[in-house]
């Protein structure tokens, strides 16, 4: 077998070469096709997967931060309504709310007007007076002092820092800038062109941050800016270059959710150093709220947690049971078949018809609770049987005859050939399919609709009985809300979800590698 | 050994399910109904659970008709206390409710604008309701008077000072309020402009004004408000139809079509000057008051003036709030658990 110059055909000797080489390198071409045809649909099946990581994580890891302002609250006894008590009941319940507008407003003392004020007040969160709360609680010492207290921002505010309501474009001119007062406008000198010809008159909002203080740009003519003062500068001392800046809106104000007003505050507490973009603890801490900034995934995360323990509970030794008796005793004759067939189609069934049946059955038959998990893992229990039963009859079918043939010829029952050899042998395998299968009731929102679990709730849940919620559905919400910044939560809780659902996948291969045997 | 575990998580579930099944004294007020109301019931209900030492309510989003169908189904426990709806509750469904016992309570909280809205970089619209009956009916009036299959492909098909632009409007599907408040108050009054509609008798009236074309120029997009808001960024030649509060919120990017020479502004909404708007209302059960805890403080939440008043925390939220002797009424209708009659 010298003669490598010959094809394939050749080697052979078949008689009509010429046809078998074509032959031959046709087979070859389909094979390459085939292969080719593989890897697109694996690429692009991988490219639609890293697009969709890509657009939540990016939309979504801002949702696990949020900006933090510090106030410096006076705990004034008086405006606590506190009197000479001190006791942790009464800190506990009185309302901080009158000092935290106090700080705002000693702040920014200028701010007059019912409109402004409100606006004002909108800068921090509703929730900011648990963090003073907290901070009383943990040591009532500080009653009668002023400290520097870290609040949430607004939702609002929070989107705005993040640039997603406004490009912002910000410049240092590098020459001196000299401030005079004209009434009450103020007027802006610098030479060279620090101003860039700019258009105040063309929509953008142009604010100039200079001697502490915050000038709205009303108009520019060359080196001379006039313009209406927001927050009052400190004194009208020229202004060294590099010190002072210049920030343009590319949004109207018109339709931004914040003024120009409120981004001159920020802007004035940020040149202080007192707005910080913070890892968002309480996310993870609470439970559904109206506001962004206080809504956490924590009550839909237990009642999840929850209603998997009741679908566990209740699929597992149901399902594993099934599955025994249909493999090792059950005859085989046309009843079983039909079993298996239904059993089949069971697993096909779109879930909205399992919530229809908890609806009728468990609702209204049993007057079991509306929105509680016991409910909600009895209706996954029934969705995730079929893959369970499944599941476990194939890993019953791959524990070889052998194991059965030699346990009973040692004399073992059947029941004892089973719980003895055969089934702690096809435990791997069932356990897989069985968290494949919780993996599936986790993501599950649709069966749950039916029976009040698409809720807003915000206690977290004690008991199978109370009222909750699961992750999906909180996506679900979220996804509905009309505030910007759900979007960026939205996100923030299908990372948490899907978190959950590669750790429960990671477990179910871990068991496959660990502990299934090959014959 | 593991017979044991088995039967012993077999019978623990069996013992929940009898224990969960026994009937329990709630203390926490159920809420269903509208998805257009339930924003503001939940921001009313987290306030009251924060403030008042009461539970916080459960709030679910069912729709109104079918919140009114769960509300009506009886008196005690099993059954909600509150229904949010974002139209009228119907006569049928008031005798349903006192067939079964129940004594309807009704408070109107406010109104809510219905837009028809595009992207900014799209052409802005002025538009009168004949026009958008014109544009999205099924059947409009032909050349010579008679009715045949809406033959508009551009909005300037429909009329000349309209952009010349394909017809493309995302709007909710029929299972929702919002489509049927756009039905009533945009599609019908257009129809009405037109003698030979108008001279029909309700049933075929009905036929022609509440039929949308199905030919591909409105297309359903779903319940999901913030999805339209979406296809519309994406798509510049399109126009949504969605609740005003999203307008509210996406100001930036959307701009509201101005309908009958109104603006979509919140105190054209308010003054009843913009004519695409609706009125949201809940309605209690007079029975479970007394029997469920902080149903009447509940109530008494909803309609303060801190919440549902002209700046109430609702108004954040999109609500429009009712003119304030309405309010002071419907409060004194709350206190006083004053029935429901129609």
């Amino acid at each position: 077998m010298t003669d490598t110059g010959q094809t394939p055909g050749a080697r052979l000797g078949l008689k009509n070469r010429t046809t078998s080489d074509e032959n031959v390198r046709q087979r070859y071409r389909k094979e390459r096709r085939f292969k080719l045809l593989g890897q697109l649909a694996l690429g692009s099946a991988i490219g639609m997967l890293v697009f969709l990581l890509v657009t939540i994580v990016g939309n979504g890891y801002s949702g696990f931060f949020q900006h933090e302002i510090a106030l410096k609250v006076h705990l004034d006894p008086a405006r606590l309504k506190l009197g000479d008590k001190r006791d942790a009941e009464s800190l506990a319940r009185t309302s901080y709310g009158n000092v935290i507008k106090d700080a705002l407003r000693s702040e920014f003392p200028d701010v007059k007007g019912r409109t402004d004020r409100r606006a004002l007040s909108k800068l921090v969160s509703k929730d900011a007076d648990t963090a003073v709360r907290d901070a009383v609680l943990a040591n009532p010492e500080i009653i009668g002092t002023t400290q520097t207290i870290w609040v949430k921002a607004t939702d609002d505010v929070d989107t705005f820092l993040k640039g997603h309501m406004s490009a912002v474009e910000q410049w240092s001119p590098d020459v001196a800038a000299k401030l005079s007062l004209e009434g009450d406008r103020v007027r802006i000198t610098a030479a060279g062109s620090a101003f860039r010809d700019l258009q105040p008159a063309d929509g953008s909002s142009y604010l100039v941050s200079i001697n502490g203080g915050v000038v709205k740009l009303i108009d520019v003519a060359g080196g001379v800016a006039k313009g209406e003062v927001l927050v009052a500068p400190r004194d009208t001392a020229t202004t060294p270059a590099g010190a002072w800046h210049i920030s343009a809106y590319a949004t109207p104000e018109s339709d931004r959710r914040l003024n120009d007003k409120a981004i001159a505050w920020i802007a004035k507490l940020q040149a202080e150093d007192r707005v910080e973009n913070r890892f968002n603890v309480s996310f993870f801490q609470t439970g559904a709220s109206t506001a962004p900034e206080s809504a956490g995934i924590w009550s839909a995360v237990v009642g999840s947690f929850l209603t998997l323990v009741v679908t566990l509970a209740i699929s597992f030794p149901i399902g594993v049971l099934a599955a025994l008796y249909l493999e090792e005793f059950a005859p085989k004759n046309r009843w079983t078949d039909v079993i298996e067939v239904n059993i089949n189609n069971l697993a096909a069934v779109p879930s909205i018809i399992f919530g229809l049946l908890g609806l009728a059955v468990f609702l209204t038959l049993f007057g079991l609770p509306r929105s509680a998990p016991v409910v909600g893992g009895m209706v996954l229990a029934l969705m995730t049987l079929p893959t369970i039963i499944i599941a476990s009859r194939a890993a019953l079918k791959a524990v070889p005859p052998s194991i059965r043939q030699a346990a009973l010829g040692m004399g073992a029952s059947r029941l004892q050939t089973v719980t003895h050899h055969v089934l702690p042998l096809a435990m791997p395998g069932i356990l897989t399919g069985t968290i494949i299968g919780m993996a599936q009731a986790l993501g599950e929102t649709a069966p749950l609709l039916m029976i009040g679990m698409v809720a807003f709730i915000v206690d977290i849940p004690g008991g199978f009985t109370d009222s909750a919620t699961v992750l999906p559905v909180q996506i679900y919400l979220w996804a509905d809300s009309p505030e910007r910044a759900f979007l960026a939560k939205t996100s923030a809780a299908i990372m948490v979800l899907l978190a959950f659902l590669i750790l429960m996948n990671a477990l179910a291969v871990l068991l496959r590698k660990r502990f299934e045997r090959r014959w | 050994m593991l017979k044991h575990i088995l039967s012993a998580t077999t019978l623990t579930v069996f013992a929940g399910m009898t224990l969960a099944g026994t009937a329990q004294a709630r203390d926490q007020i159920r809420i269903v109904g509208s998805s257009t109301v339930f924003p503001f019931s939940t921001t009313v209900a987290e306030q009251f659970g924060k403030t008042s030492g009461f539970k916080t309510p459960v709030v679910e989003s069912t729709g109104s008709g079918g919140g009114l169908k769960l509300f009506c189904s009886g008196v005690g426990t099993d059954h909600p206390d509150i229904t949010n709806a974002s139209r009228r509750i119907k006569k049928s469904e008031v005798e349903k409710c006192n067939a079964n016992g129940i004594t309807v309570v009704e408070i109107k909280v406010g109104f809510d604008g219905i837009v028809l809205a595009n992207s900014k970089n799209g052409p802005a619209f002025n538009v009168a309701r004949k026009q958008v009956f014109l544009a999205l009916a099924a059947k409009v009036p032909g050349p010579n008077g008679d009715l045949i299959e809406n033959p508009y492909k551009n909005w300037s098909d429909v009329d000349k000072s309209l952009p010349n632009e394909k017809i493309e409007v995302l709007g909710p599907p029929p299972t929702s309020g919002t489509r049927d408040a756009f039905v009533e108050l945009v599609m019908r009054e257009g129809a009405k402009e037109f003698p030979q509609i108008k001279a029909l008798e309700k049933k075929a009236f009905r036929a022609v004004s509440d039929r949308i074309r199905e030919d591909g120029a409105f297309v359903e997009a779903g319940e999901n408000d913030n999805l339209i808001v979406q296809k519309l960024e994406a798509n510049p030649e399109a126009v949504g139809i969605f609740g005003f509060s999203f307008l509210d919120q996406n100001a930036d990017k959307m701009q509201g079509a101005v309908v009958d020479g109104q603006e979509p502004t919140f105190e054209n909404i308010a003054s009843g000057a913009y004519p695409v708007s609706r009125s949201l209302f809940f309605y209690v059960k007079k029975e479970h008051v007394g029997t469920i805890p902080g149903i009447a403080e509940f109530v008494g939440e909803f309609t303060s003036d801190d919440a549902a008043g002209e700046d109430g925390y609702l108004l954040d939220k999109g609500l429009i709030p009712l003119p304030q002797a309405d309010l002071e009424a419907y409060r004194k209708a709350g206190a006083d658990l004053t029935p429901l009659s129609l």
